[in-house]
C-alpha cells in the first residue's frame, strides 16, 4: 500500500459515515441505470430488476469491500474479536477463573525463577559501563600457599600494589575484600558487613556519593590508620535515620572513633551479587582495625579481589597478553619472607590472567545457577501442562460452539478469519493470566530469597523486574496463547459446516475427531506430569537421604560458640593459656557436658589439606588428607568414638613432641597397619609452620568433613594446644542438653566474668548443617510444588475429558443398562478407560522422564536417576490421581437412568 | 440479455481492472455504470466485469490519487458520482499499459516461442 492510500485512510477516519452513505446512493443509482437499460432492451420490469442485480453481484459484499478500502479493517476486527472474547469470558466466570488461575500459576512460577536467575546471573553490576570490567586473578598453577580469605579469586596486597603502580593494560584498577567489622554503640557491639576497598574503588566503578565524598587514592596510603569510613545508602537510611548531617559523625569501629566522610548513592549495593555492604574502609587501614596480623605486607594472605577497567578499544585477549608479560616482575617484587621457601620457585612462575567481570562476582551464582536453570526447565514443563489443560478446556467450549461456527462458515466467513478470531479470544485470558502471574512472581520471588537466606547471612538480591523479566513474561504469554489457542482454532476451522449443521447437537460431526484430540492432550499431560512427579520424588529422596546420612558425629544438642579475644591485645605467648582458662570456666558451667576447641567446624564448608607421608619415606609416596585442629574432649563432645590410643590432653603443649590423631580412612589410605597408633608421619610445610613430624597417638571413627554428600575422607587431627601460631579467636563446640537460651546466657555470664572485652557469638550446630543443605531443600521444595501442581492440572484435565466422554456415551450406557449391565460394570468400564489413558501417558512419558532424570543425576544423592522404585511410585501416584479425577464422572455414568437416556435421543 | 454465451466470457486478470478503469476515463469523466458499460463495449463484451467489483477498485484508485470524484447529473437526470482522471492517474496509466504490454509479450513468448522469436 502506498503512503498516499495511508494518508487518504487516515483523513477518512474523520468523515467515514458520509462516505458510506454516498456509496450506498452511488450503487442505487448504478442499479437503476442498469435496470433502465434492461427495460429499454425489452425485458419485463421484474426481469430487468433481477438482471441488474445479477449483473452487479453481491451488493452487501461490495459495500463491505468498499468500506474495507477505507477502514483500518485489521485493527477494527481485532478490537471486535477482543471485545467478543471478553464477553465470552464474562459469560463463563468458572472457566475464566480456572483458566486465569492456571495461567497465573504457570507464568508466575516461571517468572519468579527467571527473576532470580536474572538477578544473580544475567544482570550487570549497577555501575558505569560494566562490560569494560575485568577480573584479574592467578592462573591455575600449583604451588599457591597461604590462606584464601574470600570466596572469590584473590591476590595478596604486595601483588595488588605492584599491579596498581605498574600496569598499563587497564585505564584504572581497583581492589576490594569483604569482611565483618564490629561497631560499638555504648557497651554493645554488633557486626556489620564491610568492604576493604582501594582508594580508586568508587571512582573506577563510577559510583557517585549521595552525601559527602567517597575515597580517593589519597585516602589509601601506607600507615593511614583508622582515618575515615564511607557508608552505604541502605546503612545511612536504616541505621543513621537519613540524617542529612551524617557527614562528620563518628562510628566506633573496633574501639577506633572513625568519622563518616560520605554516603554512596542509592542503587549501588557493592561488587558482590547476593550481598550488600554497610561500610567501606580503605585497604591501608587493615592493620589498624585488626589487632591480629598485618596482611598488608604478607604474600601468603590472599584476600584482595582485583578488577580493572579495560581501555577503550582494548580487549580481554590483549589484557591477558599484557598481564602475562607483567607477571614475572610482579611476582618477583611481591615475594615476601613469609612465603614457604620450598614454594618460592612456584611463586616466581605464577601468572596473572583476566576474566570478564561485567556481572560482578557471586558465590550465590556458583552455588545456585545450575539448580535455578533446572528449576526453570521444570517450571516450563508445568506451563506446558497448563497449556494442554487450557487447550482442552477451549476445545470443550469449541464443541459447544460448533453450531455457531458452522453457521458462520456457511455464511461466508473465511477459515482464516475464524482462526484469527478464536486465537484472539484467548488473548484476554493470557493477558490477565500474565498480569496475575507477575504479581505472583513477586511474592514467590521473595519467598525464594528468604528460603535461601540463612541465620547469619542474609541474602541480598535485587528482584526489581527489569526489561529482561518483563520480556520473558511477554514471550511466555505469547507462546502460551499460541499453544493453547491454536489447537482449538484449527480444529474449529477444519469443520465441514454442512455436516455439523446436519448432525444433532450432542453427536456433532467433529465429535469423533475432537475426542481423539482431547485424549491426546490428556495423554501429553500425564506424560509431562510423570517427569515432574518423578523429579520431585528424586529430589525429596535426595534430601531425605542427606538428612538421614550418618555423618559420624552427634548433630543434636551441640552449640558452636565463637569467642573474640582481639580486644584483649594478648601477646602470642599468652594466647593458649588464656583460651584454656576460658575453656575451663566454660566446662564448669552447670549443664555443659563437654566442650572443646575446634579449628574447622565439620560441614561448615571450610577445609585444609596438606601432603603427608610416612616418616623416613619419600614425599612422593604420600597423599593429601584433610586437617583439623581440635582440643581435648572434641571427640567426646561430638560423640566420635576413639578406637585406639588416646585423646589429646593437657600434657600436649608447644614444648612436647607433636602428636596427631587420625581417622580410619586415613589408616586405610596410609596402608601401614589397621592400627597406626605409634607410627610417625611427616607433614609438608604450611605458610605458618615448617615441615614437621607427628606421632600418631589415637585412631577415631570416620566422620564427614566438608559436606554431607562426600564419602568419608582421611582426616588428621592436630592438637589445639600445640598450635605455634594461635590467633585471637577461639571456636568451641559445646555439648549440652540445656535449653538454648539458658545455656547461652550462662556462657555469656561466665565469659563476661573473665573479661567484658571478650565477645561471644553462637550458632547451633544442627542449624548450620541444615543450612548446608539449602540447595537440596530448594530443589526438593520447588520440585515438590511443581509435582503437586502438575498432578492437580492433570486431574482437572482428566476430569474434563472423562466427563465429556461420559456425556457423549450417555445413550450407549443407557442401552447397556437396559440390557442388564449393573452400576458396578458401568463404573468400572469408565474407570478402566481412565486407567488406560493414564497408562498410555505413563508409557509415553517414561523415556522423556529417563532422559530428564539423567540430566539431574549429578544433583542426586543416594538414589539412582532410573531407580525403578521411584518410577513405580510416580506412576502409581499418577494412576491414583487419574482414578480420583474420574470417580465423579464415573459415578454420574453409573447413575444414568436407562429410560431417560434412551428417551433423550 | 447476454449477447455472447456466458462460457466465452473471460474473467479479469487480477490487477488489470485498475488499468481498464483508468483507460476508460481517458475519454472523459463518467459514472460507475458508464465505466462498466464502456469496458464491456470496448472489449466486445468479452471481458466479464461484475459491476459490484468496480466500486472497491474505484475507492482504491481515489486513495492513490489517480482519480477524483464529484457528484453530477446523468443523461437521465439522475444524481450520480462522476470519476475523472488526474494528471497522476494519466502517468500511472502509461506506466501500467507499458507494463501490461511487456507482460503480454512475455506470456505470448512462452506460449508460442517461434512466433515470439519472429517478433523480435
Amino acid at each position: 500500500m502506498s503512503w498516499r492510500r495511508y494518508l487518504a485512510k487516515f483523513v477518512a477516519i474523520f468523515r467515514r459515515p458520509n462516505t458510506m452513505d454516498e456509496l450506498e446512493e452511488e450503487i442505487r443509482t448504478h442499479l437503476q441505470m442498469e435496470e433502465q437499460e434492461n427495460l429499454e432492451s425489452g425485458m419485463s420490469p421484474e426481469e430487468a430488476r433481477y438482471a441488474a442485480l445479477r449483473r452487479f453481484g453481491n451488493v452487501a459484499l461490495t459495500q463491505q469491500k468498499s468500506r474495507e478500502m477505507w477502514a483500518w479493517s485489521r485493527v477494527e476486527t481485532l478490537w471486535q474479536d477482543l471485545g467478543f472474547g471478553l464477553r465470552q469470558l464474562k459469560h463463563s466466570p468458572g472457566f475464566t477463573a480456572v483458566a486465569v488461575l492456571t495461567l497465573a500459576l504457570g507464568i508466575g512460577a516461571n517468572t519468579a525463577i527467571f527473576q532470580l536467575l536474572d538477578a544473580v546471573r544475567l544482570r550487570s553490576l549497577p555501575v558505569t559501563n560494566p562490560a569494560e570490567l575485568a577480573l584479574v586473578r592467578l592462573a591455575d598453577l600449583p604451588g599457591k600457599r597461604g590462606s584464601q580469605d574470600t570466596a572469590y579469586p584473590a591476590l595478596n596486597n604486595p601483588l595488588w600494589e605492584y599491579i596498581r603502580d605498574h600496569q598499563s593494560t587497564f585505564s584504572r584498577v581497583l581492589a576490594w575484600s569483604p569482611t565483618d567489622l564490629g561497631i560499638s554503640e555504648g557497651d554493645h557491639e554488633r557486626m556489620v558487613q564491610a568492604l576493604w576497598v582501594s582508594g580508586d574503588f568508587f571512582n573506577v566503578l563510577g559510583v557517585q556519593p549521595a552525601l559527602g565524598r567517597l575515597f580517593t587514592s589519597e585516602d589509601d596510603r601506607p600507615g593511614c590508620g583508622a582515618s575515615g569510613v564511607v557508608v552505604s545508602y541502605a546503612f545511612w537510611r536504616d541505621q543513621l535515620g537519613e540524617d542529612s548531617h551524617a557527614i562528620g559523625r563518628t562510628l566506633t569501629i573496633g574501639r577506633h572513633p572513625v568519622p563518616i566522610i560520605g554516603v554512596t548513592r542509592a542503587g549501588f549495593t557493592g561488587p558482590e551479587i547476593g550481598h550488600s555492604f554497610d561500610l567501606a574502609v580503605p585497604i591501608c587501614s587493615q592493620a589498624a582495625y585488626w589487632t591480629d596480623g598485618n596482611w598488608l605486607d604478607s604474600s601468603t594472605d590472599w584476600w584482595l579481589t582485583v578488577m580493572g577497567r579495560l581501555k577503550p578499544g582494548s580487549s580481554l585477549a590483549k589484557a591477558n597478553a599484557e598481564l602475562k608479560s607483567l607477571s614475572p616482575a610482579a611476582f618477583e617484587a611481591s615475594l615476601r619472607k613469609d612465603y614457604p621457601s620450598e614454594n618460592v620457585r612456584d611463586y616466581r612462575h605464577f601468572e596473572l590472567v583476566a576474566d570478564s567481570a561485567s556481572g560482578g562476582v557471586s558465590w550465590l551464582r556458583n552455588k545456585y545457577e545450575n539448580p535455578l536453570w533446572m528449576l526453570l526447565g521444570l517450571a516450563g514443563v508445568v506451563l506446558l501442562i497448563a497449556c494442554a489443560n487450557l487447550a482442552n478446556l477451549m476445545l470443550a467450549r469449541g464443541s459447544a460452539r460448533m453450531q455457531e461456527l458452522a453457521v458462520r462458515l456457511s455464511l461466508g466467513a473465511t477459515r482464516g478469519r475464524l482462526i484469527w478470531q478464536l486465537l484472539w479470544e484467548s488473548v484476554p485470558l493470557v493477558l490477565s493470566g500474565a498480569a496475575a502471574g507477575l504479581l505472583l512472581a513477586r511474592v514467590l520471588g521473595k519467598c525464594l530469597v528468604s528460603l535461601l537466606s540463612t541465620e547469619g547471612d542474609s541474602l541480598f538480591v535485587d528482584l526489581h523486574p527489569d526489561w529482561r523479566v518483563l520480556g520473558f513474561t511477554c514471550i511466555l504469554a505469547t507462546v502460551t496463547a499460541l499453544l493453547f489457542g491454536l489447537v482449538p482454532a484449527f480444529r474449529a476451522a477444519s469443520l465441514a459446516p454442512s455436516e455439523t449443521m446436519k448432525a444433532g447437537s450432542t453427536r456433532a460431526g467433529g465429535m469423533q475427531e475432537s475426542s481423539r484430540l482431547r485424549r491426546a492432550l490428556v495423554i501429553t499431560q500425564v506424560a509431562l506430569s510423570l517427569v515432574l512427579v518423578t523429579g520431585s520424588v528424586l529430589f525429596a529422596r535426595t534430601l531425605g537421604n542427606l538428612m538421614a546420612v550418618d555423618a559420624g558425629f552427634r548433630e543434636d544438642s551441640v552449640l558452636i560458640a565463637q569467642l573474640d579475644f582481639s580486644r584483649l591485645r594478648l601477646p602470642v605467648t599468652r594466647r593458649i593459656a588464656t583460651k584454656q582458662e576460658v575453656l575451663d570456666r566454660l566446662r564448669s558451667v552447670p549443664g555443659a557436658e563437654s566442650a572443646a576447641e575446634v579449628g574447622i567446624v565439620p560441614l561448615s564448608g571450610g577445609s585444609i589439606d596438606n601432603r603427608v607421608w610416612a616418616e623416613g619415606e619419600d614425599r612422593q609416596s604420600g597423599f593429601d588428607p584433610n586437617f583439623n585442629r581440635v582440643g581435648e574432649g572434641y571427640f567426646k563432645t561430638l560423640g566420635i568414638p576413639l578406637l585406639a590410643g588416646r585423646d589429646f590432653d593437657q600434657k600436649d603443649t608447644t614444648a612436647s613432641p607433636k602428636v596427631a590423631i587420625v581417622n580410619e580412612e586415613f589408616a586405610r589410605r596410609f596402608g601401614k597397619s589397621a592400627n597406626p597408633v605409634g607410627l610417625r608421619i611427616r607433614r609438608e610445610a604450611t605458610p605458618h609452620e615448617p615441615e614437621m613430624s607427628f606421632e600418631i597417638v589415637g585412631l577415631v571413627k570416620d566422620s564427614k568433613y566438608k559436606e554431607l554428600r562426600e564419602r568419608f575422607t582421611p582426616i588428621v587431627y592436630l592438637s589445639a594446644t600445640q598450635d605455634q601460631n594461635p590467633d585471637l579467636f577461639e571456636q568451641l563446640m559445646i555439648h549440652s542438653t540445656l535449653p538454648l537460651p539458658m545455656l547461652t546466657s550462662r556462657i555469656k555470664q561466665v565469659v563476661g566474668e573473665r573479661s567484658p572485652d571478650i565477645s561471644v557469638d553462637f550458632r547451633v550446630f544442627k542449624t548450620q548443617i541444615q543450612e548446608s543443605l539449602l540447595p537440596e531443600k530448594l530443589m526438593a521444595a520447588l520440585s515438590g510444588f511443581f509435582g503437586i501442581l502438575a498432578g492437580l492440572l492433570t486431574a482437572v484435565g482428566l476430569y474434563g475429558v472423562i466427563s465429556f466422554l461420559v456425556t457423549r456415551r450417555t445413550h450407549e450406557i443407557g442401552i447397556r443398562m437396559a440390557l442388564g449391565a449393573g452400576k458396578r460394570q458401568v463404573l468400572s468400564s469408565v474407570l478402566r478407560e481412565t486407567l488406560m489413558l493414564t497408562l498410555v501417558g505413563i508409557g509415553v512419558g517414561l523415556p522423556i522422564t529417563l532422559g530428564v532424570a539423567r540430566l539431574i543425576a549429578s544433583m542426586l544423592f543416594g538414589v539412582k536417576p532410573d531407580d525403578p522404585a521411584v518410577l513405580m511410585m510416580a506412576a502409581c501416584a499418577l494412576c491414583g490421581v487419574g482414578l480420583a479425577a474420574a470417580y465423579i464422572p464415573a459415578r454420574r455414568a453409573a447413575k444414568v437412568d436407562p429410560l431417560v437416556a434412551l428417551r433423550y435421543e | 440479455m447476454a449477447k455472447q454465451p456466458a462460457g466465452e466470457r473471460i474473467e479479469l486478470v487480477f490487477g488489470s481492472l485498475d488499468m481498464l478503469i483508468l483507460r476508460t476515463l481517458r475519454w472523459g469523466a463518467t459514472h460507475g455504470h458508464g465505466i462498466a458499460k464502456s469496458i464491456e463495449r470496448m472489449s466486445d463484451e468479452t471481458l466479464k466485469v461484475e459491476h459490484g467489483s468496480l466500486y472497491p477498485a474505484l475507492q482504491r484508485l481515489q486513495q492513490e490519487g489517480w482519480i477524483t470524484a464529484e457528484w453530477g447529473v446523468s443523461e437521465n437526470n439522475q444524481r450520480a458520482k462522476y470519476y475523472r482522471l488526474t494528471a497522476l492517474g494519466r502517468r500511472q496509466l502509461v506506466a501500467e499499459t507499458s507494463r501490461w504490454e511487456r507482460f503480454v509479450k512475455a506470456v505470448t513468448g512462452v506460449l508460442n516461442p517461434a512466433e515470439f522469436e519472429e517478433g523480435q
